[in-house]
C-alpha cells in the first residue's frame, strides 16, 4: 500500500479519525490508538485553550497522532481565521481543518465562505484542509488557493449514510491535484472501503467509530476496511458488470 | 411577519381536537418515519402514543446518540438578582410574594464566579427576574464582562429585551437567550401574569424573532409545564421552533421541560403530567427534531434524572441555587423555586459516567464568536 503525504508530511494510516462523542476520554483513546489512525482531528471548541493540561490532548498526546484542529462552530471566514489562529496558539500546529457551517441543523458547510478563509490562511502559513460539499468546482478553486488537501462530503456529519456524493467524489478524484479526503457520513466500514476504492486518498470517520457499541474494534474494522479499499483500488479493481459475458456475439465475425 | 401573524391562524380549541383525535395507526405511521413532521409530532404527544413509550425511547436513543454521541453537556444557572416587577401565580419571586430582594453587586458576580470555577463549570446561565430598572441591559453587559474571564460559555434566562440590546449583549460575548413562553394560550396567559411587562403576551412571543434578528447563536424555547394543557401547548411550542429553525437557520435552538414546582407563592398547577407523559414529551422532541438539544434541570428528581440521561436529553445542570449569591454564600434562603436533585457536581458526574456517558464541561470557546 503507498504511503500518503499531506503537505510533505507523510501518513501510514489513510484512516483519519475524530474525537468527539465517545462516552469517555479513556475509550477515545484507546479506540483511535487501536486505529491505526495518525490524524485525529479535534474541535477547538472542546480545549481548555486556558489550560497548561487540557483533559482531551494530554489523552493525543501519542507518538501515533497528530493533531488536526478544526473550527467547528464558526460561522464565517472572519471567525474561521480567529478561531485558527488561536488554534495554532494553544496546539502548537499550523494543520488547521477548516469548517464553516453557518447552518448548525445540519452543519451545511458555506462553500463562500470556506474558498475566502482558506486563501487568507494559506497566506497566513497554515496547512488548509477544508471541510466542503461535493463540489468539484470548488474543490479546484481551494487547490488553487493552496489548500493541502480537500474534504468533501459523503453525506451530512454524523447521519451514517454513507457515499450518498459518490457520482460527484468520483469528479473530484479524477480532477484532484491534491489529496481527496471523504469526510462526514461514512457509517459502515464498508462506506469507508467503497470511498478508498474510488481512489480517494484518505476518509475521516467519527461517529461511527464513537457511537458503536464496541468502538476499540469498531476502530480497527474500519482500519482494515480502509486498508483493504486502498490495496485494491492499487491492484485496479475491474470494472462491475450488468451481464455475463461469456462470448463476444458482436465481433465474432472478425475471427472467422 | 413574525410568530404572533403566525399562530394568529391557530386555533387552541381545534388544535386540541385534532391532537386528541390521533389514533394508534397515526403513532405506527410517525415511529416508521425516518424524519417526522408536525402531524407525527402531535400523534406522539397524544394519548394514543401512551402505549408506544418504550419504542418512542428505543429510537429516542438512538439518534440521539448519533448526533450528540455518548456526551452530556453540563451547565449551571447563576441567579443574580431576584427583584421582580411582574406578578406571575405560580411564581416565588412574583412581585407580590414578601421574601428579601437582592441583585449581587460586581464583587458579589466574581465571588459567585471564582466558586461556580471551582466546581468546574465552564458554561454559565446568568438568571434574573424582571426589573428593568435594577438589571436591565446595561447590568447584563456588566455581568458578562465579568463573568468572561472564568467561563467559555455564556447564556441568559431574563426578561424579554429588545433587538438593539440582544446585538449589544452578544457584541460582548453573549451566546444563548432561554426564554420560555409559559403557555401559548393568550387569554389564559393574562390569568397567569395578570401585572408587570410580562403580561404582554406579544412582546413575549416575539422575542424570539428579535433574538434571529439580532443574530444570536442559541436560543431556548418551552413552556411551563401544568399551566395549561402540556400537549396543546408543547404542539404551540414545537409549531414555534419549526417557524424559527425555517426564519432563522443560522441559530442552535434548545427546548427545556419546567414542570410547575412548589415554591414560596404557591401554585397553580392545571394539566399535570406524569413522568411516564414528561419521558413521552422528550421522546417525542428527539423524533421530531434529531438536531434539537433537550435540556434539564435540578427541578426533576434525581431518579428521573439519572434515568432520563439515556433517553434524549443532551445538556443538564446540576449542583444549583436558585437564589441570588448561594453558590458562595449558601445561608441565604431567597429561592425561586425548590430544586429536587441537590447531589454535588461529583456525584453527579459519577451517575452520568455510569450510565455509559462522559460528562462534558467545555463545549465551546469565546473565540468562535
Amino acid at each position: 500500500m503507498n504511503k500518503l503525504t499531506i503537505a510533505g508530511k507523510t501518513f501510514n494510516s489513510r484512516l483519519f479519525t475524530g474525537t468527539g462523542k465517545f462516552n469517555s476520554l479513556e475509550l477515545m483513546e484507546e479506540s483511535l490508538l487501536n486505529s491505526g489512525s495518525e490524524l485525529v482531528t479535534v474541535a477547538l471548541k472542546r480545549v481548555d485553550t486556558r489550560s497548561v493540561s487540557d483533559d482531551i490532548v494530554s489523552r493525543l498526546n501519542h507518538d501515533q497522532f497528530s493533531l488536526l484542529p478544526n473550527t467547528s462552530g464558526v460561522r464565517t471566514a472572519e471567525e474561521a481565521i480567529f478561531a485558527s489562529e488561536l488554534a495554532r496558539e494553544a496546539l502548537e500546529t499550523n494543520w488547521i481543518k477548516l469548517e464553516i457551517h453557518p447552518d448548525p441543523k445540519y452543519l451545511m458547510p458555506d462553500p463562500i465562505e470556506t474558498l475566502k478563509a482558506a486563501e487568507e490562511l494559506v497566506n497566513r502559513g497554515f496547512i488548509v484542509l477544508p471541510y466542503i460539499h461535493a463540489d468539484p468546482v470548488l474543490c479546484k478553486r481551494l487547490e488553487e488557493v493552496g489548500t493541502a488537501a480537500v474534504m468533501p462530503l459523503g453525506s451530512p456529519i454524523g447521519s451514517n449514510k454513507g457515499l450518498k456524493t459518490e457520482d460527484f467524489l468520483q469528479i473530484i478524484i479524477e480532477q484532484a491535484e491534491v489529496p481527496v479526503v471523504v469526510d462526514a457520513g461514512i457509517g459502515a466500514p464498508s462506506h469507508a472501503a467503497r470511498a478508498m476504492e474510488l481512489g480517494a486518498d484518505a476518509v475521516l470517520v467519527n461517529t461511527a467509530i464513537a457511537v458503536s457499541d464496541d468502538p476499540v474494534s469498531m476502530g480497527m474494522a474500519f482500519k482494515l476496511a480502509v486498508e483493504a479499499g486502498r490495496i485494491a483500488y492499487e491492484s485496479r479493481l475491474g470494472r462491475a458488470l450488468d451481464t455475463a459475458q461469456a462470448s463476444s456475439p458482436l465481433t465474432s465475425f472478425l475471427e472467422e | 411577519m413574525t410568530f404572533y401573524d403566525h399562530i394568529a391562524q391557530l386555533s387552541w380549541d381545534e388544535l386540541g381536537a385534532s391532537i386528541y383525535a390521533k389514533s394508534k395507526s397515526d403513532v405506527e405511521l410517525a415511529l416508521s418515519k425516518e424524519s417526522c413532521d408536525l402531524e407525527d409530532f402531535k400523534a406522539l404527544v397524544s394519548p394514543a402514543a401512551e402505549p408506544y413509550l418504550e419504542e418512542m425511547a428505543r429510537i429516542s436513543q438512538l439518534k440521539t446518540q448519533k448526533r450528540f454521541g455518548k456526551t452530556i453537556q453540563l451547565y449551571i444557572p447563576m441567579y443574580l438578582s431576584n427583584e421582580c416587577q411582574n406578578i406571575c401565580t405560580y411564581c416565588g419571586f412574583s412581585l407580590d410574594v414578601k421574601i428579601p430582594r437582592k441583585t449581587l453587586s460586581d464583587q458579589e458576580i466574581v465571588k459567585e464566579a471564582e466558586t461556580i470555577k471551582q466546581m468546574g463549570y465552564d458554561h454559565v446561565l446568568i438568571v434574573t427576574g424582571e426589573a428593568n430598572k435594577e438589571v436591565g441591559t446595561d447590568y447584563f453587559k456588566n455581568a458578562i464582562r465579568l463573568l468572561k474571564p472564568y467561563f467559555s460559555h455564556i447564556s441568559l434566562e431574563v426578561q424579554p429585551l429588545y433587538r438593539n440590546e440582544y446585538q449589544e449583549l452578544i457584541q460582548e460575548g453573549l451566546n444563548t437567550v432561554l426564554v420560555y413562553q409559559e403557555t401559548y394560550h393568550e387569554k389564559n396567559y393574562k390569568l397567569h401574569h395578570p401585572k408587570g411587562k410580562k403580561s404582554n403576551f406579544r412582546f413575549r412571543v416575539e422575542t424570539h424573532d428579535r433574538l434571529g434578528k439580532a443574530g444570536i447563536h442559541k436560543m431556548g424555547l418551552g413552556v411551563l409545564i401544568g399551566l395549561e394543557d402540556w400537549r396543546i401547548d408543547s404542539v404551540f411550542n414545537a409549531t414555534h421552533l419549526q417557524y424559527l429553525e425555517r426564519t432563522y437557520w443560522k441559530t442552535k435552538y434548545s427546548v427545556s421541560f419546567p414542570r410547575l414546582r412548589p415554591c414560596a407563592g404557591g401554585n397553580s398547577v392545571k394539566s399535570a403530567i406524569s413522568d411516564r407523559q414528561l419521558v413521552q414529551l422528550i421522546c417525542a422532541y428527539r423524533l421530531f427534531n434529531e438536531e434539537l438539544e433537550l435540556s434539564m434541570s435540578t427541578r426533576e428528581s434525581a431518579s428521573f434524572r439519572d434515568n432520563i440521561i439515556k433517553l434524549g436529553i443532551t445538556s443538564i445542570s446540576a449542583d444549583s441555587k436558585t437564589d441570588p449569591g448561594g453558590y458562595a454564600n449558601p445561608k441565604e434562603n431567597l429561592e425561586q423555586f425548590e430544586i429536587d436533585d441537590k447531589r454535588d457536581t461529583k456525584e453527579f458526574s459519577k451517575v452520568i459516567e455510569e450510565q455509559g456517558y462522559e460528562p462534558v464541561f467545555k463545549d465551546w470557546d469565546l473565540g468562535l464568536q
